[in-house]
């Protein structure tokens, strides 16, 4: 499994370390039953504090995802409610192509997009009063 | 992980002379985690150091490291025993060769792991026969790293470990101390290597002219310090940005840029009620967040 963390955004790594990891698993390259990288080898391979490596384990344990066995390790969980978030995704993700092209015909860039797009995921504008 | 403290210090300071090189200082430093110290050059880091080490006398204040009081001289003992510690200045036997230095040191810990030293002497690719003297200031570091992490600490204190570096030694110590981390020991280490301490750190504490100015999670760091950038219609009024977790605001005509270390909703809210035509939200690395805090305020 390849996990790639950036420091330099602004979101925790174990947030990022948890979301590739449920994203493996939606897309079926992790598969239910499969052994994730112990805490330390993990930590050593992306080398980031074992602290980070520990807390995604656990939150998504705490999720369902993992299942941490005692001196063995993380394990893939697939219930039948992520089979569905699996499905659930990929129809997201049809609905957000036919959005962006429908923003490309309106003119906007596709860096335009994606700043529109992050600003709305760190600050929905629901919360944004506007007049 | 537990919420323990393997350093902590109350109101420490000294003075040298009139000069104030630590004020006032309340560290806490979390047992089983790598907590960066950052700061500019004389800003006190290493005086702070050297009296959690016992050897500088706070002119005021208290401390303990693993529960040692660390100005008695008895208990200043047992802590050194249980904490490893490489100087800035690495300093060694000259006339010694690697593997002298390492059968010398040995000798004082019982618990002195033969497995670390071997790994460590293959990975840093050091010379046994040669002399301490003969050596290069990257392997002089190497050594003294290996010598600190054969010892089988409770704490690492590291002052400044990977200077004198290069990208591939930086790595293996950065490897190196993940590893010790993952098996139970605390880590405390000085450093001007920013994308270090932004890669392995888990807390990170900010000296300036001997103050204490950040002590936050790296987790919070990257969730809620935030630059903001607003355009007006025209000039707008800096004193309704001076809201709580604003740390600093930068006008020029009709622009603002507020530097935020909580609270960005309320500031982006605000500039909404005070009609801004653009406003743009941006993480700020810790780069930035050490540049801005050490700015003359």
């Amino acid at each position: 499994m390849f996990f790639k963390l950036t420091p330099t955004t602004g979101q925790p790594l174990y947030l990022q370390l948890m979301q590739q990891i449920r994203h493996a698993v939606e897309t079926g390259a992790l598969r239910d039953g499969e052994q994730l990288p112990g805490i330390r080898t993990l930590a050593e391979e992306l080398v980031v504090s074992p602290n980070t490596v520990a807390k995604a384990y656990s939150e998504l344990e705490h999720e369902g995802l993992l299942e941490m066995r005692h001196g063995s390790g993380a394990f893939v969980c697939v219930k039948r409610r992520t089979r569905s978030l699996a499905d659930q995704v990929q129809i997201a993700r049809r609905r957000l192509r036919d959005i962006i092209e429908r923003l490309r015909e309106d003119g906007l860039l596709d860096e335009e997009i994606r700043r529109a797009f992050e600003a709305e995921l760190l600050y929905p504008a629901e919360m944004v009063r506007k007049r | 992980m537990t919420d323990e403290a393997v350093i902590l210090t109350q109101a420490l300071a000294k003075t040298y002379r009139n000069a104030e090189a630590v004020r006032a200082l309340n560290l806490s430093v979390g047992r089983n985690r790598i907590t960066a110290f950052l700061g500019r050059n004389g800003a006190g880091k290493s005086t702070t150091i050297k009296m959690l080490l016992g050897m500088l006398r706070p002119t005021s204040g208290s401390g303990t490291v693993i529960g040692w009081e660390i100005t008695n001289a008895k208990e200043n003992c047992e802590l050194r025993r249980r904490v490893a510690y490489v100087a800035e200045d690495k300093p060694l036997y000259g006339y010694m060769t690697v593997e002298q230095t390492i059968r010398f040191a040995s000798s004082f810990y019982p618990d002195w792991r033969k497995d670390m030293e071997k790994k460590l002497l293959k990975d840093y690719e050091l010379p046994p026969e040669r002399k301490v003297k003969t050596l290069s200031k990257g392997m002089r570091t190497k050594l003294a790293l290996l010598l600190a992490f054969a010892r089988r600490p409770n704490l690492l204190i590291l002052d400044e470990p990977s200077e004198g570096l290069d990208p591939v030694g930086i790595e293996h110590l950065l490897q190196t101390l993940v590893a010790q981390s993952a098996e139970g020991v605390s880590i405390f280490f000085s450093s001007h290597q920013i994308d270090e301490v932004e890669r392995i750190a888990d807390q990170v504490c900010i000296l300036e002219k001997g103050c204490l100015l950040v002590d936050a999670s790296l987790d919070n760091l990257r969730q809620f310090y935030r630059r903001i950038d607003l355009v007006f219609p025209s000039a707008p009024s800096e004193r309704e940005f001076r809201i709580a977790g604003v740390e600093r605001i930068q006008a020029v005509s009709n622009r603002l840029s507020v530097f935020a270390s909580k609270n960005a909703e309320a500031v982006i809210e605000r500039a909404h009620d005070l009609n801004a035509v653009s406003v743009e939200v941006a993480p700020v690395g810790l780069r930035d967040i050490f540049l801005e805090t050490v700015k003359e305020r």
